[in-house]
């Protein structure tokens, strides 16, 4: 089960505003959701590492050579507000 | 026989010996894809799909796809066509640039006719967590095509196109193919680039082929692998995919899940199962019990891994470079808002899941034990390898569900990829293919190899498929 307070402290984490009603209803979800995961917080783990890879991949890396990046205007196509050939953004308090 | 009848594998054909034009095929499957009696698609690029056609029509000599159309999930990016992943928050989203997949499907002559409807952000098993529509199940309308690719396993059922892409992260391939009939294959961890797939969960996520045989899923994965220097986990694929070819099973030791054959397992879904297993031993491979004990912790080590790749992976979606933010007067109201309003009930419940999981205090019993379970559940998998060739189970544990059914209840739609998602959390490849009907309802069975077998698994999948003689039609389908 995880409190009000959790709930509101973790949607700020992922920055993400839940309506009040939102809230106690995620509330509710992520505690029934919880009660099936916990199966894994009983289970024999001794000695048994954390998977960082399923396969022994090796990263492919291009060549270090300079090639031309996206146009500005491209990479500004979808943006919602453009200043100064720049992304627009509202002031930080 | 209608054009739309046609494997995409006889259209090949058809189109190298001149009997037909990539025009004409394209039209065809486009009247279908415009009228979209399931609902399958979420944008349509006719005039983009007519003029490729006739473009390749008078190329000298055709490439090895020859003009044939496909759909591509909304997952996938494609520069010329709008790309949402089945979101608000990328509502009218035209990307900069086209997946490696689908690019390399294009150069090899394939037509892309539009973009197929999904969960949102590939996050669901109905498809109903779509922000703009249901697609329904082509063999019963009532009834979801599974998901998160639903659109593109309609599209494919309903003979819209004779192919399509799908993403699978935890069955997002598998599930919706068993649901709709009709062949689906989530290849090897790193087998197709997953650069310009818009990311879910990146240690899982995988690019796959939807079609209604195996044969076509082959040459569609055929196009598709290999190194790609823009994904740093794709790897080479010596030696390529080679066509099916196999009529029996001879030699081959198949084991059987147990824990995947149990409760949980409709009835109608296990009978159709036994009776392919039946199938498998009459084609020569023998078949035995294997037990995978962790399997079943799969489900609740998933629903901490995804959600909390998800949760860093969709920091992204603020509204700024690409959608259109919720204005307020300062940038962290802003990211609250625009992310609070655009996302879907299903996102942000995964968000934060995955955001409480990797939390200060909660990390270790979560995230770090989840990952520990994977080394479980991938070690299993490798000794139950060192026995047999190749592993089956259903590929979902019931037939496609009533539209609205699970809706209300997240954990219950979870459970749709209960018998899909260990394969995935090890990383290995696993196709789908139907294997009879319960209640007049397809259902699924599910091949899994070890890492790299995906010939191996084609030609086992192509000999059942031959003896099992499905028919792909679903009830009342004119085409």
């Amino acid at each position: 089960m995880i409190d009000e307070n959790t709930v509101r402290h973790v949607a700020r984490l992922a920055r993400l505003r839940l309506e009040p009603e939102e809230e106690k209803v995620m509330q509710e979800e992520l505690s029934g959701i919880l009660e099936h995961i916990d199966a894994i917080r009983s289970m024999d783990l001794d000695g048994v590492p954390p998977t960082t890879h399923v396969l022994a991949l090796e990263n492919v890396l291009r060549a270090d050579v300079p090639r031309p990046s996206l146009p500005r205007e491209e990479a500004l196509r979808e943006a919602d507000d453009v200043v100064d050939e720049s992304f627009g953004v509202p002031r930080m308090d | 026989m209608a054009l739309r009848d046609l494997t995409a594998a006889e259209q090949v054909a058809a189109l190298q010996a001149g009997e037909t034009t990539s025009l004409e095929l394209v039209d065809a499957h486009l009247a279908a894809v415009e009228a979209d009696d399931v609902e399958a698609f979420l944008a349509i690029d006719g005039d983009g799909a007519r003029e490729r056609a006739r473009a390749i029509d008078a190329m000298p000599e055709r490439p090895p796809l020859a003009g044939v159309p496909i759909a591509i999930k909304d997952a996938l990016s494609t520069r010329d066509i709008v790309t949402t992943s089945g979101s608000r928050m990328l509502e009218g989203f035209r990307p900069v640039y086209t997946a490696t997949c689908v690019q390399r499907l294009q150069d090899a002559g394939a037509i892309v006719v539009g973009k197929t409807n999904m969960d949102e952000f590939a996050m669901g098993s109905s498809t109903e967590n779509s922000a703009y529509k249901n697609t329904l199940n082509p063999w019963d309308h009532q009834r979801v095509p599974g998901g998160s690719s639903g659109g593109s396993a309609a599209s494919v059922a309903q003979r819209q196109v004779p192919w399509s892409l799908g993403s699978d992260t935890g069955g997002s391939i598998r599930q919706p193919a068993a649901l709709c009939g009709i062949v689906g294959m989530k290849p090897t961890y790193g087998a197709i680039s997953r650069y310009g797939l818009i990311a879910f969960a990146s240690s899982l996520d995988q690019v796959g082929p939807f079609a209604r045989t195996v044969e076509d899923a082959a040459l569609l994965l055929r196009h598709m692998v290999g190194r790609d220097p823009m994904d740093s986990t794709s790897l080479d694929w010596p030696g390529g995919i080679t066509l099916p070819t196999a009529t029996d099973l001879a030699g081959l030791r198949v084991g059987v899940v147990e824990e995947l054959m149990g409760e949980g397992i409709e009835p109608g879904v296990r009978v159709a199962v036994d009776s392919s297993l039946k199938a498998i031993e009459d084609l020569g491979a023998t078949v035995v019990p294997v037990s995978l004990p962790s399997a079943l912790s799969g489900l609740a080590t998933y629903y901490v891994l995804a959600p909390a790749e998800c949760s860093s992976n969709l920091a992204r979606f603020d509204g700024i470079r690409y959608g259109h933010p919720v204005p307020a007067d300062n940038l962290l109201d802003q990211y609250e808002m625009t992310r609070g309003q655009l996302f879907g009930p299903e996102v942000k419940r995964r968000i934060m899941l995955g955001t409480f999981a990797l939390a200060s205090g909660y990390y270790d019993q979560y995230y770090g034990r989840a990952q520990r379970v994977r080394t479980l559940i991938v070690r299993e998998f490798e000794a139950a390898f060192e026995d047999v060739d190749l592993l089956a189970s259903p590929t979902s544990p019931t037939v496609a569900f009533p539209l609205g059914d699970r809706t209300a209840d997240p954990y219950a739609m979870y459970l749709a990829d209960v018998c899909t998602i260990p394969v995935s959390l090890a990383g290995l490849p696993a196709i789908s293919i139907p294997c009879g009907l319960s209640e007049g309802l397809p259902v699924g069975l599910q091949l899994a190899g070890p890492a790299f077998s995906e010939n191996r698994l084609l030609d086992s999948a192509h000999a059942l498929e031959k003896a099992l003689a499905f028919d792909t039609r679903p009830p009342g389908l004119v085409t």
